[in-house]
């Protein structure tokens, strides 16, 4: 039975793994941008949450009203004002991955010297240790199902946006062919800025659902960018659903991991990922022949 | 005609345009005028600067020396996104649709920002019978007739003054592109003026109103397909008869 939970805690903590990795997916489909930053900047929305949460008393839940948003208009500027110079040109990936690298360095000393080096928490209230009694071994917890079911509400969300509005076709017709979506008349820096909106947007809900679940430091940013590659890779790119399963596939390597010797949820997490990118280069489910 | 507020002057005038890729300069100071209502083609061999020509007027390229002009504008400082709302559309080499797209939603994103006027998913599906059937089809799946005349039918939605369609025929079938030019009268008749550009000299002369032949990056022959003697039109084209050949 406890190979049971494992495995239903980590589809649970799959969902928030995936959430967390579709920002990194869409700055990469839409703008081939490889965000080194993405760890970092969920950090700041978590820290965002704990000053919103702290000056205000809200519940970190209903501070994301206000982060969320903050965090969408910074992601437009930050790609408008910053990141979409170093696209220009010949659109050599390296300096996009110089300049996020950066960003990413920029970022956690500005927590540390705001937040210090502690590790800190956002405390949810009583959700987060009420439970639904499945059985005697297995109970789910409300707040890591609030998570997945979150998840997976956004990135339905995301996926009706890109499927069925004229801007998420105009979004895909950037990810398809850059240069001639702009000979049809699209923007496609305003579509740039957009697709970093919503990559920012997302992860400051992951930001804050990881920060409800665990700790968090400043210098946490690229264990997370790490988890979120590999959820992606896992995943297959550019695949909204591709996403969740690989991330759900992580969180039960990891919790499963953690179930065999405590200590080797992520070295089991890595494996898994590992073992994907020898078995099947492209993820489990590659944006083939679009569909 | 008294009353009718018609525009003076053609509808583009390019004048004296030298345009670079990189450090290549692949047009020198090309001008050419079309007047609204026309079909024009470019011709000339490969690497003449046809396509070149296609992406200074659709606003792909910076030109760097010489004025582009639509609709008595200046448009050299336009970006490309901006010319579509101003009535420029390009139909590029090779039809580029997106490939993850289905064919509807390759025809909706070329509307956009699309000026009001004819062109609608209704016109295009008549004008075209063959996308309609393929409407919820994958662009990428379909063959290289039908994204020929998907990519022109994208064009169209734009509701655009002035078409311009690079290398309609390439790689297609006879038949196929005896078709897509069937269909160049109703869209001319929809108010639009259309520049081709075609390697094929033949389907060229026989559907302009007036032609122009670019070599190596310059005007080497324009004229009214009628008036143009094919030794001429060879030597302009090819390069090798200097001089005699010309028409004056």
């Amino acid at each position: 039975m406890d190979w049971v939970n494992a495995v239903v805690q980590g589809v649970l903590l799959g969902g928030v793994f995936a959430l967390f990795a579709t920002g990194l997916s869409l700055a990469f489909g839409v703008m081939r941008l490889v965000n080194l930053a993405h760890g970092q900047l969920a950090l700041l929305a978590a820290f965002a949450t704990v000053s919103v949460a702290e000056a205000t008393d809200w519940n970190p839940l209903v501070a994301l009203a206000v982060v969320v948003p903050a965090m969408a208009v910074l992601g437009y500027l930050l790609q408008r004002g910053v990141l979409d110079h170093t696209l220009a040109g010949d659109g050599d990936p390296l300096r996009s991955i110089l300049v996020t690298f950066g960003l990413a360095v920029v970022i956690e000393n500005l927590l540390l010297e705001r937040y210090s080096a502690d590790s800190r928490g956002l405390a949810a209230g009583t959700i987060e240790t009420a439970s639904i009694r499945v059985t005697d071994d297995l109970a789910i917890g409300w707040f890591r199902l609030i998570g997945l079911l979150v998840a997976i509400a956004v990135l339905a969300g995301l996926a009706l946006f890109l499927a069925r509005t004229r801007t998420g076709r105009a979004l895909r017709a950037v990810a398809d062919d850059r240069a001639t979506a702009e000979l049809m008349g699209i923007d496609t820096h305003r579509i740039n800025g957009i697709a970093m909106a919503l990559a920012l947007a997302t992860v400051a809900i992951a930001g804050v659902f990881l920060g409800i679940q665990t700790t968090f430091a400043p210098s946490d940013g690229n264990v997370l960018l790490l988890s979120a590659f590999e959820a992606v890779i896992i995943g297959g790119l550019g695949s909204l659903w591709g996403t969740l399963a690989g991330g759900i596939t992580l969180g039960v390597a990891q919790t499963v991991g953690a179930q065999i010797e405590p200590g080797w949820s992520a070295l089991i997490g890595h494996l898994v990922f590992l073992a994907v990118l020898v078995a099947r280069p492209t993820g489990l489910f590659p944006r083939t022949a679009p569909a | 005609m008294s009353g009718a507020a018609a525009p003076a002057g053609p509808l583009l005038v390019v004048d004296g345009v030298d345009a670079h890729h990189g450090d290549l300069q692949a047009l020198f100071g090309v001008s050419l005028a079309v007047d609204e209502g026309d079909v024009i083609a470019i011709i000339g061999a490969n690497g003449a600067g046809k396509s070149t020509l296609l992406a200074v007027i659709a606003g792909a390229l910076r030109t760097t020396a010489g004025t582009v002009r639509f609709a008595g504008d200046d448009v050299a400082g336009v970006p490309g996104h901006r010319r579509v709302e101003q009535g420029i559309t390009l139909v590029p080499e090779g039809r580029r649709l997106f490939p993850s797209l289905s064919v509807e939603e390759n025809l909706l994103v070329g509307a956009f920002r699309g000026r009001p006027g004819p062109w609608t998913l209704d016109r295009v599906y008549e004008l075209f019978p063959l996308l309609r059937p393929l409407a919820a089809r994958a662009a990428g799946t379909l063959s290289g007739g039908e994204q020929q005349a998907a990519a022109i039918g994208r064009g169209l939605m734009a509701n655009p003054r002035l078409l311009l369609l690079d290398e309609v025929s390439l790689g297609l079938a006879p038949l196929v592109v005896q078709q897509l030019y069937a269909a160049l009268g109703a869209i001319v008749d929809a108010g639009c003026t259309v520049v081709v550009v075609e390697q094929d000299v033949g389907q060229a002369l026989g559907v302009a109103d007036r032609v122009w032949c670019l070599l190596e990056g310059r005007v080497s022959l324009s004229g009214v397909p009628a008036d143009l003697e094919t030794d001429a039109v060879t030597g302009a084209y090819f390069g090798a008869l200097s001089g005699p050949a010309r028409r004056s």
